[in-house]
């Protein structure tokens, strides 16, 4: 099948049942898209169907269609996405660094529908990202910042 | 512990880099370096970047950051251009790799500063022979040698100082730390750039070519061997190229007994795993079950401890004596590491020549096991040191590396194992859980002069397991006088290990519960009932323990802590101020926890302060506020939520809707100082996390007057 992956046009040959985060990250290499909990709870493997974040490990590669694929490779792609790498890098808010990727992309959503979020709005979508570090006070901070800049 | 730079303890440790050079700089080629011609922390070649070896493993403190920093600011480098280079795991070039204990800081910055030290010295010392002019004359500025007006590279002067005798360490002078650029400036991670960009390697992305993608089940019951399994049903299965038993070895931590299944994918592998029917043998674990370990404690009760650990004075006399005497039991669980980065390895097996690519907090005896279990010489295994997407304490141990070195091997083919969420939770070596039965005598004064603690943990054969031990000069040893800590073993099978701050995380909620307990009791503010508990500024305890520790310093951060939070101010109805200070892997640290508890009984924390002393200076204040933010978050989650339980001898727990952690909505202010009195520089890992639980818990009790005594903190008893 072919699959739309950060602007280009990738054949893959993968089992139509298995999840996007496996087919991106075993089969086609990109491994940026990372394995936490397979079931949903932690939001490390979170990429954007159509600039939605969705759940890698939970959406079947068959389901995804002409969707447009963007993982952590293509983020800088988005003029938000680099003013949050941008942010990211300036309040060093990674401690392992594991889990970004999936808040980047969540943040990305986020900046793009709501360019000036509120806590609430902040909360709302970074809510299903887990940071075992818990890096969250400077997620919330580069957020901030990025929409300001 | 003795954490001062002899020269004896430097020189043995340049003695361990090769033959007694502890730097290296390399005139042209860096590939030298590579070679180990030049074991060395630092490359300077002819032309081209400068390069400072980060021998230390990455889990997301910033080792990799922090100690390069030291050796940059030393050499006079210019920070925003040298190049950062993880190194190989070799103990015998690199010393101490370890990320555990908080104990890089300690042991590693005055060493790392005369590495950098030594070679800005060598440098000169070539450059006032090129040049002609006396080194009192020349200064450095940002990896160049400055004369006057005249600027040069430091490489233009490698080739001459390459062949310069190294000077003695305890001469190498060393900075005033007035004169720091850039420690103590505000530095982010040096692999952050590629960790946004979704192009930092860690572990899990190893890939090594011919590889296969390997799934390894195990018993949950820890010890079971395998009887039999569907095999030839898996190996007919999409994508799987293999799937065998692996029989595991006999002693305790050995390799495991289980099913591996090898497959072109992860998920290939797992699929199969989920068809698996595999039929095991009794394991000697079967009987391990919270309800059963929950009566044997309370059996215990009342009971002498059958291991006596510490005892001085004379408690007995002294709680006759008291005025008051206060009793209180205090439990807490089982908790698991649940490190984002799922457990992984990947190995490659080739004749007696064995390379890992492992996300590892420990890499020498993950080292020592594989070469022991393949019986190869341990110099024939190379072990990739992969940055690790969380540690918490749970890669200091190498069962997976072992693993999956087994697995290559049976193979005949390299892989990648990849455990599941539910491996990583169900496998866990787990913080152990353990009830502490307390006694205490106050005076007429309100003063405590007796202090009895019944310790309940978890071992073998009567021993404790790993991490479920307790120090016998542990606080408040040594400031109560009339003292008595014994013990009693509970039976465990399961592997159980250090978690952050290991003890202490559970130690902390105790004793400063308890104190606060007695505060009460005494009629005593809390704050001032610890100033006066630790009383004057003395030093207390073993010098050959992990303390002593110092209590004026332990005063220090709780005034501090203390004043930041606007102590003994008027709150809301059912708001609470909480106190509590802990002493652990040589950092002093305090909290205030300012909470809420509304009527349903949901707990709101509204904000921290924490004052914390890890010596006169903070070496990366980036990733220190990073360290001490996520061991407050780390210990909040944990104290709310986190719970393992038993039964038929294995863990119930599966993935993160078992093990909840924090989440963003979740998170108060945390408002941190740090005092900077003039002692060691030591580590930033761990000592911010135990005093977390107590202040909670304390502040739970100034809003309800509920004492909570058992983690995680059962809210539905707070209901008004």
């Amino acid at each position: 099948m072919k699959l739309n992956i950060n602007g280009k046009s990738v054949d893959v040959t993968a089992d139509p049942d298995m999840p996007l985060l496996w087919a991106l990250r075993d089969v086609l290499g990109l491994t940026g898209t990372k394995f936490g909990c397979g079931a949903g709870f932690c939001g490390a493997c979170t990429v954007q169907l159509d600039g939605e974040p969705v759940r890698g490990c939970q959406t079947p590669v068959s389901a995804v269609g002409t969707a447009k694929i963007t993982t952590i490779e293509g983020l800088s792609a988005s003029a938000w996405g680099r003013k949050l790498q941008d942010a990211w890098l300036a309040l060093d808010v990674p401690q392992c660094g594991y889990c970004q990727a999936g808040q980047l992309l969540a943040a990305e959503a986020l900046l793009r529908t709501t360019p000036k979020p509120t806590d609430a709005d902040i909360d709302a979508a970074m809510s299903g990202n887990i940071c075992r570090c818990a890096t969250y006070t400077r997620i919330r901070a580069a957020i901030k910042q990025a929409a300001a800049a | 512990m003795n954490i001062q730079l002899s020269r004896r303890t430097f020189l043995f440790a340049s003695a361990a880099v090769g033959g007694g050079l502890y730097l290296g700089l390399s005139p042209e080629k860096a590939e030298a370096a590579e070679a180990g011609q030049l074991n060395a922390w630092v490359v300077i070649p002819a032309t081209g970047r400068i390069r400072i070896m980060a021998s230390n493993p990455e889990v997301g403190q910033g080792i990799r950051t922090s100690l390069p920093m030291v050796i940059c600011e030393e050499l006079d480098a210019d920070w925003a251009a040298v190049e950062i280079v993880p190194t190989l795991a070799d103990a015998k070039i690199y010393g101490r790799q370890v990320a555990g204990g908080s104990q890089a800081m300690p042991t590693q910055y005055e060493p790392m500063r005369r590495v950098g030290a030594a070679a800005r010295g060598m440098i000169l010392q070539a450059a006032s022979t090129a040049w002609g002019v006396p080194v009192a004359e020349l200064s450095t500025d940002k990896g160049h040698v400055v004369h006057g007006t005249k600027r040069a590279p430091y490489g233009q002067f490698a080739a001459v100082a390459a062949a310069l005798p190294a000077p003695d360490a305890a001469s190498v002078a060393v900075k005033d730390p007035k004169a720091f650029r850039l420690i103590g400036s505000f530095q982010p991670g040096v692999n952050n750039r590629a960790i946004v960009a979704g192009k930092q390697d860690y572990g899990i992305d190893a890939v090594v070519p011919g590889m296969l993608y390997a799934a390894f089940h195990k018993s949950g019951v820890q010890g079971a061997k395998v009887k039999s399994a569907n095999l030839a049903a898996i190996k007919a299965m999409g994508g799987v190229k293999d799937a065998f038993i692996v029989a595991g070895t006999e002693e305790y931590e050995g390799l495991a007994s289980g099913v591996a299944i090898l497959a072109d994918t992860t998920w290939h592998a797992e699929r199969a795993r989920a068809a698996l029917k595999v039929e095991w043998n009794d394991s000697p674990a079967a009987f391990q079950s919270t309800a059963t370990w929950a009566k044997l404690a309370a059996d215990a009760k009342g009971k002498p401890a059958a291991l006596p650990i510490h005892a001085t004075g004379d408690v007995s006399a002294a709680m006759a004596k008291a005025t008051k005497r206060v009793a209180a039991d205090y439990a807490y669980p089982f908790i698991p590491h649940v490190p984002m980065e799922p457990i992984n390895c990947t190995a490659r097996v080739d004749g007696d020549k064995v390379e890992i690519w492992a996300p590892t907090q420990n890499p020498e005896p993950g080292r020592a096991a594989v070469a022991k279990l393949l019986g190869v010489p341990p110099e024939n295994v190379t072990i990739h040191m992969m940055r690790v997407g969380g540690g918490f304490g749970r890669r200091l141990q190498n069962d997976y590396m072992v693993e999956a070195a087994a697995i290559a091997k049976q193979a005949g083919r390299p892989v990648k194992l990849t455990w599941t969420r539910e491996d990583d939770i169900t496998q866990d070596y787990l913080r152990p859980g353990g009830w502490h039965y307390l006694e205490a005598g106050l005076d007429t004064q309100g003063r405590c002069i007796a202090w009895d603690n019944h310790f309940i943990s978890y071992g073998r054969d009567g021993k404790f397991a790993r991490a479920a031990g307790i120090g016998p000069t542990d606080f408040p040893a040594g400031i109560v006088e009339d003292f008595r800590l014994g013990a009693t073993v509970l039976p465990l099978i399961h592997t159980t290990g250090f978690l952050r701050a290991p003890s202490n995380n559970a130690f902390g909620f105790v004793t400063q519960g308890f104190i606060d307990e007695l505060a009460h009791a005494a009629g005593a503010d809390p704050v001032q009932f610890r100033r006066d508990f630790l009383g004057t500024p003395r030093i207390i305890g073993d010098p050959k323990s992990r303390g002593p520790y110092n209590t004026g310093r332990m005063r220090a951060v709780l005034d501090k802590a203390a004043a930041m939070a606007g102590w003994g101010r008027k709150l809301p109805k059912r708001t609470g101020l909480g106190v509590a200070f802990h002493f652990s892997h040589l950092g002093y640290f305090a909290n205030v926890i300012e909470a809420s508890v509304a009527a349903d009984g949901t707990v709101k924390v509204h904000k921290v302060w924490v004052a914390g002393d890890i010596g006169r200076q903070i070496v990366n204040p980036a990733g220190a506020m990073n360290q001490v933010q996520g061991s407050i978050l780390d210990a909040l989650g944990a104290c709310m939520g986190h719970e393992i339980t038993f039964a038929d001898g294995a863990i119930e727990q599966r993935n993160f809707g078992d093990v909840p952690m924090l989440r963003n909505e979740q998170i108060p202010p945390i408002e941190v100082a740090f005092l900077t009195p003039d002692y060691p520089v030591t580590g930033l890992g761990e000592p911010a996390y135990p005093a977390v639980a107590p202040a909670l818990a304390n502040a739970i009790f100034a809003a309800t007057g509920v004492r909570l005594r058992k983690l995680p903190l059962d809210v539905s008893l707070l209901k008004a």
